[in-house]
């Protein structure tokens, strides 16, 4: 099953829990660390022990003041208040959270395909405890009893939610791999999704095409990973489509991703009405930063990945559209410091994209830690015509494994020096000789036997030939 | 005063009393009624006033930004926190099962 037939149009709104990488929770001083054993990092704070009061961490403000500023928000005074309900992952029985005086507001975040998503808000909260069912089935609904661990217990988290402004399970996916990198360039967040630093829950509607009005939108939670928040969205809209198809209404509701049925369940009882009785949270004063502290938290921002990548286009001039591609890359694995300082140090800005993406990113700890210098003095090697791309690509490995070094030293310990011109010429002459159906259609006209041509040069020379060269040898035969 | 107000019906607090987990009896209901309508009638005896020269606030102390360094300091030994749960499994505490997901 794929996305709605044609017709319809999907709408998601994202709510992205993003746990905040301070060294304490939110209200107390135990640590705030992923992977310790269960029930280790517990106070009377985050265990909701009568008697105990909180007192917010100034990190997580600086912190979520630094999100707000990288998702354009305006940063505002804030509060707090209680969210009540009850579940054994939350020992208070009320979750502290900001409600109407959220401290970040109205921003966007702009996609590598230049499409914007709006930002409602990204207010502060604490995150809750780790529930484990435990059963026959290993299923939440069939479960026995449940286990929880308090470790996460008021881990500090900022909760971003989007306006309504995806418009398909790619773009939400572009959507959370863009924030990603938002986050992290900030430092806010290790933002790893599969330890559950990042967390979506996906509102998803359809409506016919053309028309404005928004359909009646389903929660979508239990999405682990892109491809989960991808495939969900797509089923949901299908599934929504075949409610309306078959004269139905679709109803509001939280469902859970069946990653394993490739489905969405609904799962909360229809009784359980969301009534969380938010009211002032008593123990906590208002959140009121000045404008000093706010500019501090908006420079530590680091470079975001847009800026990052309108940084290599400015390098390569006028990307096309598979540079686009490559640039991007580039900045997802984090290997654009690499090319930018290559090409300072000489490189060709074309080439050092392509070799990072296409060589280097099978090992992107060596990747990044390679000596630009060497990367470039390698590039220039190749460009020039020294060595052959294939060559140049086994230098390069070993340059990569050992972070740097003298690519000509390298490439003559490996035998590859560049083919004198005569003995290409003779090679060249051979494959023609061996191929003369070819060389006829070459010489009627068929250029396209070029590439075969120089592939079969490229054979007889284990790679040592340059492709410029060979192309340059066949144009001289064909007079 | 009437002993039912007009903005809180025995529906109402059966329904906030439900929220809270609380089993009230019949009679409860009757009393709590009662009781809670006179709170938010109080509750309108304010609303009435006149505090248009007011500052609103959403706290009545006057402070701001009370906050911690991110220092790590003392957290309970496990055996302590444990000591607690009625029962508890692998470190963790053992609850009853439980029928959906968190909100």
């Amino acid at each position: 099953m794929s996305g709605p037939s044609t017709g319809w149009e999907i709408v998601v709104g994202l709510e992205v829990h993003c746990e905040l990488q301070t060294k304490t929770k939110l209200f107390c001083a135990c640590p705030n660390a992923f992977g310790d054993e269960p029930n280790t990092n517990v106070c009377p704070v985050c265990l909701g022990l009568p008697g105990s009061l909180p007192v917010l961490n100034e990190q997580a403000v600086e912190l979520a003041m630094r999100i707000g500023a990288a998702l354009h928000c305006e940063v505002r005074s804030s509060s707090f208040h209680r969210k009540n309900y009850f579940y054994p992952d939350m020992p208070k029985d009320y979750q502290i959270s900001q409600y109407d005086q959220p401290i970040n507001v109205g921003g966007y975040l702009e996609l590598p395909d230049g499409s914007r998503v709006g930002i409602v808000r990204a207010h502060i909260e604490e995150d809750t405890g780790k529930t484990s069912h435990r059963g026959e089935s290993g299923r939440i609904h069939s479960a026995d009893y449940a286990l929880v661990d308090y470790n996460r217990s008021g881990v500090p988290l900022v909760e971003i939610v989007t306006e309504p402004d995806i418009r398909s399970a790619a773009q939400a996916r572009a959507f959370v791999a863009e924030l990603r990198g938002v986050l992290v360039a900030a430092e806010a967040s290790d933002a790893r999704m599969e330890e559950g630093s990042l967390r979506i829950d996906a509102n998803v509607s359809v409506r016919a095409e053309g028309t404005e009005q928004l359909g009646t939108r389903c929660e979508i939670k239990n999405l682990n990973s892109l491809r989960s928040l991808g495939l969900a969205i797509e089923h949901e809209a299908a599934r929504q489509v075949a409610v309306i198809d078959a004269g139905g209404r679709v109803v509001q509701e939280t469902r859970h991703w069946d990653e394993q049925g490739g489905r969405t369940v609904p799962l909360r009882s229809k009784e359980e009405a969301f009534d969380y009785r938010y009211f002032p949270e008593p123990d906590l004063v208002p959140l009121d930063p000045d404008a000093d502290w706010k500019a501090r938290a908006a420079a530590g921002v680091g470079m975001l990945p847009a800026e990052r990548r309108a940084r290599l286009a400015a390098l390569v001039g006028s990307p096309t559209s598979q540079q686009t591609d490559q640039l991007q890359a580039a900045v997802d694995q984090g290997l654009d410091d690499l090319v930018v300082a290559a090409v300072e140090a000489g490189a060709p800005a074309g080439l050092a994209l392509v070799r990072a993406v296409n060589e280097l990113a099978v090992d992107l700890v060596a990747a990044r830690a390679l000596d630009p210098g060497s990367f470039a003095a390698l590039l220039q090697l190749e460009e020039s015509g020294a060595l052959s791309p294939t060559q140049a690509k086994t230098v390069l490995a070993t340059l990569r494994d050992a972070g740097g070094g003298d690519p000509g030293a390298i490439a003559r310990s490996k035998g590859f020096e560049a083919l004198a011109e005569a003995t290409l010429e003779g090679v060249v002459r051979d494959v023609v000789d061996a191929h003369p159906d070819e060389w006829a259609r070459y010489l009627a006209g068929d250029d396209k036997l070029a590439g075969f041509f120089t592939g079969q040069v490229m054979k007889a020379t284990s790679g040592k030939a340059n492709g410029k060269a060979v192309a340059g040898a066949l144009r001289r035969l064909r007079g | 005063m009437s002993e039912q107000s007009a903005t809180l019906g025995r529906e109402d607090v059966a329904h906030v009393a439900s929220l809270a987990r609380l089993a009230l009896t019949d009679e409860e209901l009757d009393r709590f009624t009662v009781q809670l309508a006179r709170v938010i009638d109080h509750a309108r005896d304010v609303a009435a006033l006149d505090v248009a020269e007011v500052e609103p606030t959403s706290h009545p102390v006057p402070m701001r930004n009370v906050l911690r360094p991110d220092v790590v300091g003392e957290c309970l030994g496990r055996h302590e926190v444990l000591a607690a749960a009625p029962e508890c499994e692998d470190g963790r505490f053992k609850v009853p099962r439980v029928i959906g997901e968190a909100p």
